[in-house]
């Protein structure tokens, strides 16, 4: 059968640099082809030169792309803006920079049907409705005259799909379409680009790091790495065995439930692009590498089902199994953090004297507590005020009411500067948590010359110490914080929080900006830390695998409260909130689905600005009931320190026997 | 030899502290590297360069014009000296020739008559012509010598220079090459190509272009007046080389007056947030809506009156001019940090949000120390392009107001005064263009100059740049 697309030896080059280098695929009509890879892998680029949309100083330098008949790359730049949007469409990553701001959605769908089916006026406006239907937007009439900032996210990129589907192309790229999105929310949308592959026989490239991703959606996959395609080969052929060193370790990367081994790492990093390359890439990296591998470029060898560039396909030794290590379980008597009520509201003002008109309630009525040595995940999806929640811990962020107890003492306005010796924050972004103006010395000392830790003259020597903690060389504390990758620069955001010896770190989604293998890194670090200074953490992360890999303890928040609380593995593998249930189900995972199906939730969370009545989970819960919408459920206790909020689940337990909460 | 009694003015005082306040700055960025790179784009930048080393130039002359003296009077006792009233600079005695051959009215550029007709002595009748300059072409015999005299220094002249630019360029080769370890003619072979690490060909030609043109100038400035004369006599060219130091002030101190409001303020509403950002914008909200000229306008007249009633404190005219002229560039920086200080707000509102201040907030770091260290740091780019942008607009605003009248004093040299003193002589028939458009020629050279060596600095500091360095 003849591929709907075809690339061959696609070779694409920015300012000198070969980011693609000779890469060949195909995708068939009804095919789902996923480029596979970490960032930096050439992966976007590809599916830009594909589009002929390169940025500034990009070039594609040879190689062939055939879509059906046609040559792309031959194609004259004014019938290559009839192929972009009519014969393949591109949906990008972020819904809300790829839709303009001040143009109704309505507009904007009729723009693109205008351009590829010449249709105006009502007609324009029935087929956008349509395509709105098509994507699953509900209520898609009233939909169409409102602009992409009363959208949530996933209703955004639901917008941004039926853009693309209006030119009724055959190939639909998809980057990374879901990777700025909720796990729920993902689910939504991955559906709806599942079903209108099958319907209208599109093929799809989708461009993904998350094998999750991957092993849901994909027909055929294709692993990238520095610029070249290492492997190809039909989806469950790849995910029983992947054949290429560097596809097993991103596998043997990836924290999986149920599990609590050293997650595998990949030694140094993806060399650099600009610099001669000699024999295989990933040779530097590989642990089964030769000496072939470092003179030679692998060719393709053929597999069964898959094709692998490597010298030693097919030799490699089997997959080894992970050791379990079983947690360490130091229990203190007491909790070393003890939040009661915990609540934040943030006045909104209107008007001309700013009068408060009311209150968005981003964390309200939170209770945790946490023993030392231990970890506690807070789990929940963006907007549901977990980062608040460390933020106000810290008093970064001044809290309205409810009592923190760490380490025995309150924490109050006055003796909160004593007690930051005890609690620090690692941050998100490793590239916005350093000061790119400080040397990572100068970065280390700032915490412990503004709180006194040790004397002036021992400080330098403790610089050291917590470098070698964390892995970092010796010189790298004369350096900027540029000189370093998004892992290191992470590692240095954690030796930060170490330099004043804290007995509890909150870590706020401090892996969810890395790649698989610099997400291990970090994770395995976080482990040994906590074994070897007896750190307690506070978690805070919307990535459930991550969670069951390294918390003892999860608490699920929803709209500003706790909705679930327990131990990680009654949590994760039996959860009893419906919320709970659907986020767990929800997290697309590489093995095989078994029993139950994906639980889909409908709509988004709500503003916290103003919650339902009732339960704040009802609108969305596929048991909600009368009283849910009348009463917020209080604690249901299910024995070892599991309880849940619920009215359906407390329905459930107070019928079996009788559990006080 | 008289002896003679430095005189220094306040906006001398100011200008060799800046200067010394600029040396220290280049100090300390050389021995960071994170400050120098965005530099090194900076030099990198042939057209940035070029435009650095025409500002170096106009730079050098405002400075050999700052430094002041009195000299001694010839017939004053030397126990007890009195010095002459008149204030001098370096610049005006190295330039005495210009200075001291005043002519009796207009005349045209290297003309040798004056332009306007007189009664004049010949042959023993008296008849109405034109008469000959005193000192412009006053060498020649016959009115058909001038051209080839003038086409004959102009040659001169630009030989002289084109030697003494193969000259510096021959020492440069010499130490460049001994630098960077190379034989002389594979250096000269990497220049040629433009294969060195810093714009060469551009900066070479740049040089040799200015040493010529200062041959020349300086060739046909001994005979004749290049850019003709005033109204009371004067060569044009002298004065609007003297406007250099008058646009460089206002230029420089201005900004110096600015910076500390708008950082301060900028920086404070942007980082404080509440009431501190209510008072300090609505401070800068009432200070834009009245409208600057009318300001600039009262507070210079409240200066003037000032100097009126204590003429014991400002002895000299030159004092008098001098604190006239400070007084304009304080009431212009107080009126134009708002743009800057609105900037700096809103840069400082992203900037408090970032990680790494909240970061230095859960240690506890004083906001003293968060601002020195993690805001000013983060936003210094900012800080720097626009003071490099903003030198244009203030020269330009001087010519402005000295037109209008409220500049500076009448007395001084400015391109803002030749102007308006060649305003009333553009009716006149035959008209008298040379005062404007010498003036404009230099404001033009200067303006465009800084322009350009901003754009090379805005672009090598912007980060929204940063991806075509």
């Amino acid at each position: 059968m003849k591929p709907l697309l075809a690339v061959r030896d696609l070779v694409t080059a920015i300012g000198g640099v070969r980011v693609v280098d000779g890469i060949s695929f195909q995708v068939a009509a009804g095919e789902t082809y996923a480029l596979l890879g970490e960032s930096g892998c050439g992966k976007s680029i590809t599916a830009l030169s594909l589009m002929r949309l390169l940025p500034d100083g990009g070039r594609v330098i040879s190689g062939s792309v055939q879509l059906g008949e046609i040559d792309v790359m031959a194609l004259p730049e004014r019938d290559m803006r009839r192929v972009r949007g009519g014969q393949m469409a591109m949906i990008f990553q972020e819904p809300m920079l790829a839709l303009n701001p001040v143009i109704k959605v309505g507009e904007q769908i009729g723009e693109a049907l205008a351009l590829h089916q010449n249709l105006s006026g009502q007609p324009a406006r029935d087929a956008a409705r349509g395509l709105l239907d098509a994507v699953g937007v509900p209520d898609a009439v009233r939909r169409l005259d409102t602009y992409p900032f009363e959208l949530s996210g996933g209703l955004r990129q639901r917008v941004m799909i039926a853009m693309a589907l209006a030119g009724r192309p055959q190939l639909l790229i998809a980057d990374e379409p879901t990777t700025a999105l909720d796990v729920t929310i993902q689910a939504q949308v991955l559906d709806v680009l599942r079903r209108l592959k099958a319907e209208q026989r599109m093929g799809m490239l989708l461009i993904t790091h998350d094998l999750g991703v991957v092993a849901e959606n994909a027909d055929r996959v294709g692993v990238m790495y520095a610029g070249e395609l290492v492997e190809e080969g039909a989806r469950d052929a790849f995910f029983a065995a992947p054949q290429h060193p560097y596809s097993r370790m991103l596998f043997e990367a990836l924290p999986r439930p149920g599990d609590g081994g050293r997650l595998v790492t990949i030694p140094g990093q993806v060399p650099r692009l600009d610099g001669p390359m000699r024999g295989c890439r990933f040779a530097p990296r590989c642990p089964h590498a030769v000496a072939r591998c470092r003179a030679e470029s692998p060719g393709w060898q053929v597999i069964d089902d898959q094709r692998v560039r490597c010298h030693l396909a097919g030799a490699l030794p089997a997959r080894s199994e992970r050791e379990p290590t079983a947690h360490s379980v130091k229990q203190a008597a007491q909790p070393l953090l003890q939040v009661d009520g915990l609540k934040v509201h943030f006045p909104i003002r209107r008007g001309l004297i700013q009068r408060t008109v009311g209150h968005v309630r981003a964390v309200d009525g939170v209770s945790l507590d946490i023993r030392a040595g231990r970890t506690l995940a807070l789990v929940g999806e963006s907007g549901c005020g977990k980062t608040t929640v460390g933020k106000a811990l810290l008093r970064l962020i001044e809290p309205t009411a409810g009592s923190i107890v760490l380490g025995g003492e309150r924490m109050t306005a006055k003796n909160a500067s004593t007690l930051r010796r005890q609690a620090q924050m690692v941050f998100q972004d490793p590239f916005s948590s350093l000061n790119p103006r400080m040397r990572v010395a100068d970065i280390l000392l700032e915490g412990m010359d503004a709180l006194g830790v040790g004397a002036a003259g021992d400080r330098r020597g403790a610089v050291a110490r917590l470098l070698h903690q964390v892995g970092l060389p010796d010189d790298a504390g004369g350096r900027y914080p540029h000189a370093f990758s998004g892992g290191q620069r992470q590692r240095i955001a954690i030796a930060r929080a170490l330099a004043v010896s804290p007995r509890l770190v909150i870590c706020d989604e401090p892996t969810s900006a890395l790649d698989v293998s610099v997400q291990a890194q970090i994770l395995n670090l976080l482990k040994d830390l906590q074994d070897s200074l007896g750190l307690a953490y506070l978690f805070i992360t919307h990535n459930l695998a991550v969670v069951d890999y390294l918390a003892h303890e999860v608490a699920v928040m929803y709209l500003g409260r706790i909705v679930e609380h327990g131990a990680a593995a009654d949590v994760l593998r039996a959860p009893r909130h419906p919320y709970t249930q659907a986020l767990v189900s929800a997290v697309p995972r590489i093995e095989a689905q078994t029993g139950s199906g994906i639980i889909r939730l409908a709509g988004d969370q709500p503003s916290p600005l103003n919650p339902p009545d009732g339960c704040h989970f009802n609108p969305r819960c596929p048991y909600a009931s009368e009283v849910c919408r009348q009463t917020y459920p209080e604690q249901t206790g299910l024995g070892d320190g599991h309880w849940v909020c619920c009215h359906w689940v407390a329905g459930q337990t107070w019928g079996n026997s009788e559990m006080p909460a | 030899m008289n002896s003679i009694q430095p005189v220094i003015l306040w906006t001398d005082a100011l200008i060799f502290a800046l200067l010394l306040a600029v040396l220290a700055l280049v100090w300390l960025i050389r021995r960071q590297e994170h400050l120098l790179a965005p530099w090194r784009v900076v030099a990198q930048r042939p057209m940035a360069m070029g435009a650095a080393l025409v500002l170096g130039a106009f730079v050098a002359i405002g400075l050999l014009d700052s430094l002041h003296y009195r000299a001694q009077l010839a017939d004053s006792p030397a126990d007890a000296p009195q010095y002459s009233v008149e204030v001098l600079s370096v610049f005006d005695a190295l330039t005495s020739g210009l200075r001291s051959r005043q002519e009796k009215t207009y005349s045209a550029p290297l003309a040798m008559q004056l332009y306007a007709k007189e009664f004049v002595e010949r042959d023993g009748a008296t008849v109405r012509d034109y008469p000959r300059l005193q000192y412009g072409g006053a060498h020649l015999q016959h009115a058909d010598e001038r051209l080839p005299d003038i086409t004959r220094r102009t040659l001169t002249g630009a030989t002289q220079g084109g030697l003494a630019s193969l000259l510096l360029f021959g020492l440069l080769a010499g130490w460049q090459a001994r630098r960077t370890q190379l034989a002389v003619g594979a250096w000269l072979a990497a220049w040629r190509q433009g294969s060195l690490n810093w714009p060469g060909r551009t900066v070479v030609l740049m040089v040799a272009l200015l040493l010529m043109l200062g041959g020349a100038l300086a060739q046909l400035a001994s005979g004749y007046h290049v850019f003709g004369t005033d109204k009371v006599g004067q060569d044009v060219l002298y004065i609007s080389l003297k406007s250099i130091r008058t646009g460089l002030v206002i230029g420089t101190l201005t900004t110096l007056v600015t910076l500390p409001l708008a950082i301060g303020f900028g920086i404070a509403a942007g980082y404080f947030r509440g009431w501190v950002d209510d008072v300090i914008q609505y401070l800068y909200t009432v200070l834009n809506s009245i409208p600057g000229v009318l300001l600039i306008a009262a507070a210079v007249l409240i200066v003037q009156v000032y100097i009126e009633s204590n003429p014991d404190i400002f002895d000299t005219a030159a004092a008098r001019a001098d604190i006239r002229l400070l007084a304009l560039c304080l009431i212009m920086g107080v009126t134009s940090w708002t743009g800057l200080a609105r900037l700096l707000r809103g840069e400082s509102l992203k900037l408090r949000t970032l990680d790494y201040v909240e970061a230095a907030r859960a240690f506890g770091v004083s906001n003293a120390r968060i601002i020195s260290r993690h805001i000013f740091p983060n936003l210094f780019h900012l800080v720097l392009i626009a003071i490099v942008l903003d030198f244009s607009g203030l020269v330009l605003a001087e010519a402005v107001l000295s037109y209008i009248g409220v500049g500076v004093d009448p007395a001084m040299y400015s391109w803002g005064n030749m102007i308006n003193g060649a305003r009333l002589e553009l009716a006149r028939e035959p008209v008298v263009w040379w005062q404007l458009g010498a003036a404009f020629a230099f404001m033009f050279t200067l303006v465009l100059a800084a322009n350009l060596f901003a754009d090379g600095v805005r672009d090598a500091f912007d980060p929204r740049l940063g991806g075509r360095r």
